[in-house]
């Protein structure tokens, strides 16, 4: 549309304009050059024409032309410095207006002989008797900060700044307390930390902020820790009233801040009195914009899991609308499984049982999850939830399939009690076909293989078409059979002989031949010691959503609102530039870090030091992916002889891995084993689901299998404790010079 | 915080963005495009390309989106975006495409104000009128002295309101609006039911009033222990409610007193919401049969439970049908009803329904048999809509509204109530 010579004659037009001596055709030349610039149209052309336009009272015109200078300003800084002597002038200029606009332009343009003028006027604007200068000076500061941390720090700035916090203009305070903070996001030592006295100032500004001067002061008073109990009541009186605000971000902000003191309050009841308070103001958020809503769930979800019991009487607010939009009905169900106990089960799976028959997949899937974690967290409620999941066969609604998944779970929780179901999973086998079903159906028919008369006929038709099968469920295919060689030698030997030779004839697939060599030498030792190593009674599975370390749940609680808690990740784990700031911190610790292990198990939940906690658990989590990572290597290389197997690898993976995993725990006798299958329940609107740390200390592991029985192979294994999650640390070792 | 606020339109490219830092890749517009537009389905608003992270609004045709890099307080973006859209409206009502378009060098202005360095600032909309005005040019704005008294304003302890403000009659225009909310089981038992409830009002009152408001809350009549037991006999539980930030909060938490000066002009003063005792408008008795694959009856009877004095109008009961419905026999007792096949639902309206009596609606529908007829049906809820004027489902009541001002001026006082549906839901 615009061809080079129409643009030169409309460039030539507006230079009229700009250069003509009345206010309004300047002006009218002047936006002409914004909607240009707009465009994406080059107008750095003219540039000396709209600095021309700078001399003018017209404050109106002054605008624009700066709104053109922070654009263009970068790419002409020679030309740019010639404008810096209007700058300083209209710092000083009579209209408050004017002086506040030239500094926030000023601070704006980040080319370096610009900045060098800004310290004089900024130290003045800093001093302005009109808090409408003062409240932009400030932000200036901050902005000075981000291009020249030196200049600011040596110009004495950062004292202007915590002057600042007392002023007398509310407005003032939380542009100086928000600068403050920001700068202090970017230092390994804090340049201001809020002790009692500013503590008392944020809140009396407080009573009078706007709305968002509001917010930040409260973000700016999450970081205060009271000195004692009473401090902390005081503080939270004051906060309460906030509750009652209309915008959410004020809402949300006291929310975080009230249960924050609530952990500083000594008197439990009072503590409770207080946390129960947050409650009505969050299920009021539930009526706000979809946007909000997500938010408020998404932070209740985390309040839950800190305060099982506040929420137990507002489970109504929790039930999805048929309009609800999916990313709402996820977190809802979530919310629904948290909150899920004897006493609303059977309202519960009224409503799992509704959403079931909806339309969208996604949702459905979650849904019949949903009733299987109901399952398993409810012992007593067990029989009915079954019951509603066999309805749910019976009236073959659509994604049948994911019933079969959950109850593979069912079954593993409750060994041996259900087994009368498996007929009618059976009648469904010819239409599964996604892998994480057939993998679950063919778990299911290895693991009751002595009840299912004909198993070794249905294993027999998987293995038929075993080469076009996808991993999970050859890998399936393979334990099952072993299985039920043990059980049933006589009909399945055959089979067996044939997929052994099939998975160790895999040429493209390590995980599969390994397993099926490491199989195959058990069998080959002893038959007895192979049923009782294959054959052992399985561990259960507990029903753990999300379950974060108590460290990592109090640090995304004093996230709420942020999007830390939006993403249930603390913020070093999700944002880059907060791990660029604190690598240092990590380094200093690394040393400390196999030593401290014990005590950091023992360290409490409200230890100031939680900072310096999660950083080192998350350099833990790093070592324990290598670790995985060597895994990987060694298996695809078959060169070193070592493989560390850590059990907590299931957690960076999809249930898919978790199923092969929990064949390879067949091996271990006598053991106990706690999976996390509740991973893929996370809503999948989560890229990854957040990885708890893996804490590996230096108890010599157990010999398990030795080489002499193992043909070899040589097994060392250990199950740890850390919290509530026990852990398997797995060494395989082989002896013989050959491959496996 | 915010690194940038940028319009996107529905092919994904930029109307005009403001940056106000530089930590953001310079095609982000380009992932937004890919991650957020192509996706077609608008799922969260929240999304994270890299370490890159963009929340937004759409309205009409326009994305309005805000990006940072940095752990930021969501709720406050939001919240910001919305009061943003507000801004804009009052300025060149509707935000779309063309009025973007149109008015460039206007939303620098006020993003420029708005925002600085990431950080939302004065947002009120009648104080930003005051200096950031393109047409009404006056000249004497930029004298010195007015934008002294200007800039005190934009600080100051009352940011919504200014001072010169002269109404010949002063009036106040309050409407107690309220949504209810229902989900009903298909047996006939209430899941949740709630009232949301605002209070909009209009003030045309001349200099700075301090105003009152009364309303029989339990709470606040308890607190007031004179009150007769009369005024305690009809006072409601709120669950809770929130205020403008014109409200004084610290004397509302002290004694549930509401005392505020109101903004001039139209707002939002308080939104309240209750669970208790909520009277529901109307009764949905839904007969809903599947016969074998070809047809489905379906019988809805419902029935006004307010006064006869009252009536409620633009009633519309949506009865959804099989997606396979070939056509529809319906009769009723009053309105119409017809097939809407976009829909999937008969729809009756009704234009006025009058308190305490019952009408129903009979439908048989027929369905074409084919591929999908063996899936089974998901049955979606009826959903009705309706408004009744002169009525509370909270039961809630002005009790009073006082205007003081120095001058001692008179105050006419205006309220009206009035329920409509928000989301009614009966299963079936």
């Amino acid at each position: 549309m615009f061809s080079s010579s129409t643009q030169k004659g409309e460039l030539f037009e507006i230079q009229t304009k700009l250069q003509d001596p009345k206010t309004e055709k300047k002006k009218e030349g002047v936006k002409k050059v914004i909607e240009l610039m707009t465009l994406g149209k080059d107008v750095s052309a003219l540039f000396t024409d709209v600095m021309n336009c700078m001399h003018t009272t017209d404050i109106e015109i002054k605008k624009l032309v700066y709104i053109y200078l922070m654009k263009y300003a970068k790419y002409k800084p020679d030309l740019a410095i010639l404008v810096v002597n209007t700058f300083v002038q209209d710092t000083q200029d009579e209209n408050p207006l004017i002086r506040a606009l030239a500094i926030r332009t000023m601070g704006s343009i980040r080319v370096e002989n610009v900045i060098d003028h800004l310290c004089q006027p900024l130290g003045l604007c800093l001093k302005d008797h009109d808090p409408y200068v003062r409240k932009t000076a400030a932000l200036c500061v901050a902005k000075l900060y981000d291009t020249n941390p030196e200049l600011a720090e040596s110009r004495g700035f950062i004292q202007n700044l915590i002057d600042l916090v007392s002023d007398s203009n509310p407005m003032v305070v939380s542009n100086a307390i928000t600068a403050l903070m920001e700068i202090n996001q970017s230092k390994k030592e804090p340049v201001f930390q809020i002790d009692k006295k500013t503590a008392v100032n944020l809140l009396n500004a407080l009573r009078q902020a706007p709305e968002w001067g509001a917010a930040f002061i409260l973000d700016s008073l999450s970081k205060y820790v009271p000195k004692n109990s009473k401090q902390a009541t005081t503080i939270s009186e004051r906060i309460l009233p906030r509750l009652n605000h209309n915008n959410s971000a004020i809402v949300l902000s006291s929310v975080r801040l009230i249960l924050h003191l609530s952990g500083f309050i000594e008197n439990k009841a009072n503590a409770v009195n207080l946390i129960t308070k947050v409650v009505p103001p969050l299920v009021t958020l539930m009526g706000n914009k979809n946007e909000i809503r997500y938010l408020a769930l998404r932070n209740i979800n985390l309040i839950i899991q800190k305060w099982p019991s506040i929420f137990s009487h507002e489970i109504q607010i929790f039930f999805c609308r048929y309009n609800d939009p999916i990313y709402i009905k996820l977190e809802k169900l979530e919310i629904l499984v948290l909150l899920a106990s004897e006493k609303n089960i059977n309202q519960l799976l009224h409503e799992f049982q509704e959403y079931s028959m909806e339309v969208d997949e996604q949702f459905v899937r979650k849904s019949i999850r949903a009733i299987s974690r109901c399952a398993i967290k409810l012992e007593k409620s067990a029989e009915i939830c079954i019951n509603v999941l066999i309805d749910l066969v019976k009236k073959k609604i659509n994604f049948v399939q994911e019933v079969v998944v959950v109850i593979k779970d069912i079954f593993r929780k409750y060994p041996s009690r259900y087994e009368k179901i498996i007929g009618l999973l059976s009648q469904n086998l010819p239409t599964l076909d996604e892998p994480e079903a057939k993998a679950s159906m063919i778990w299911i028919i290895g693991e009751y293989s002595e009840q299912i008369d004909n198993a070794h006929e249905l294993l027999a038709s998987f293995l038929a078409s075993f080469k076009e099968e996808n991993t999970d469920v050859q890998l399936q295919i393979l334990s099952s059979l072993v299985k039920l060689f043990l059980r049933k030698p006589h009909e399945s030997e055959e089979l067996l002989q044939q997929v052994l030779k099939l998975s160790t004839e895999s040429e493209n697939n390590p995980d599969l031949r390994d397993r099926a060599f490491i199989y195959w030498r058990i069998l080959s030792s002893d038959a007895d010691l192979s049923s009782k190593i294959i054959l052992t009674e399985k561990p259960k599975i507990t029903e753990k959503s999300f379950h974060f370390e108590p460290s990592v749940l109090d640090e995304l609680l004093r996230n709420i609102s942020f999007l830390s808690s939006v993403y249930h990740k603390v913020p070093t784990s999700f944002l880059n530039s907060y791990q660029i700031t604190q690598n240092h911190e990590e380094d200093e610790f690394e040393d400390e870090n196999e030593d401290e292990n014990e005590d950091e198990n023992e360290k409490e939940e409200k230890n100031p030091k939680n900072k310096k906690n999660i950083i080192k658990s998350e350099n833990n989590q790093e070592k324990s992916n290598n670790n995985n990572n060597n895994n990987n290597n060694n298996s695809n290389n078959n060169n070193e002889d070592m493989i560390v197997l850590n059990e907590n690898e299931n957690e960076n993976q999809n249930e898919n891995d978790d199923m092969s995993l929990f064949s390879l725990n067949d091996i271990i006798s006598n053991t106990v084993k706690k999976t996390q299958t509740q991973n893929t329940f996370n809503s999948q609107l989560q890229d990854s689901i957040f990885e708890t740390p893996v804490i590996i200390n230096n108890e010599p592991r157990k010999l398990l299998l030795n080489s002499a029985q193992g043909k070899g192979m040589e097994i060392l294994g250990l199950f740890k404790r850390k919290n509530d999650d026990i852990i398997l640390d797995l060494e395989i070792k082989n002896q013989t010079n050959q491959k496996f | 915080m915010i690194s940038a606020i940028t319009f996107i339109n529905e092919k994904g490219s930029i109307l005009i963005s403001r940056m106000y830092r530089e930590d953001i890749p310079k095609n982000f517009a380009e992932s937004f495009r890919i991650e957020v537009i192509a996706a077609k389905e608008i799922g969260c608003p929240i999304k994270q390309m890299e370490d890159t992270i963009f929340m937004f609004q759409r309205i009409s045709n326009i994305f309005i989106v805000a990006v940072t890099k940095k752990n930021v307080n969501a709720a406050l973006v939001f919240e910001f975006l919305k009061t943003l859209v507000s801004v804009l409206e009052s300025y060149f009502g509707s935000v779309n495409e063309n009025s973007i378009r149109n008015n460039f060098s206007l939303i620098y202005e006020i993003l420029d104000e708005t925002i600085d360095f990431g950080y939302p600032q004065n947002s009120s909309t009648d104080i930003l009128k005051l200096y950031i005005n393109q047409e009404n040019f006056r000249q004497d704005k930029d004298s010195a002295e007015t934008a002294k008294k200007i800039a005190i304003k934009a600080t100051g302890v009352i940011g919504w309101r200014k001072d010169d403000i002269f109404y010949p009659r002063n009036e106040l225009f309050l409407d107690v609006i309220e949504s209810v909310n229902l989900l009903m089981s298909n047996s006939g038992n209430v899941l949740k039911s709630d009232v949301a409830g605002v209070i909009v009002m209009k003030s045309q009152l001349s200099g700075m009033p301090e105003c009152k408001l009364g309303l029989n809350d339990k709470v606040a009549i308890e607190e007031q222990t004179t009150k007769t037991s009369k005024a305690r006999d009809s006072a409601i539980a709120l669950d809770d409610c929130t205020f403008h930030q014109c409200v004084k909060l610290g004397k509302f938490d002290s004694d549930r007193t509401i005392s505020f000066i109101p903004p001039d002009g139209v707002f939002e003063l308080m939104k309240y919401r209750t669970t208790e005792n909520v009277m529901l408008p109307f009764k949905v008795m839904p007969v809903v049969k599947e016969q074998g694959g070809s047809t489905v009856e379906a019988k809805v009877t419902i029935r006004a439970e307010f006064s006869e004095k009252l009536f409620a109008s633009k009633v519309v009961i949506r009865i959804p049908v099989p997606k396979n419905t070939a056509d529809t026999k319906t009769s009723t007792t009053i309105g119409r009803a017809k097939y809407d096949p976009t829909a999937e639902a008969i729809v009756w309206r009704i234009k006025r329904f009058p308190g305490r009596t019952e009408s129903s609606i009979n439908a048989e529908i027929n369905l074409i048999r084919g591929v999908d007829s063996n899936k089974t049906w998901s049955r979606p809820p009826i959903s009705m809509d309706f408004q009744v004027p002169m009525y509370t489902s909270s039961g809630l009541r002005v009790r009073f509204l006082k205007v003081f001002e120095k001058s001692n001026y008179e105050a006419v006082k205006w309220v009206r109530y009035i329920t409509k549906a928000g989301s009614y839901q009966i299963r079936i």
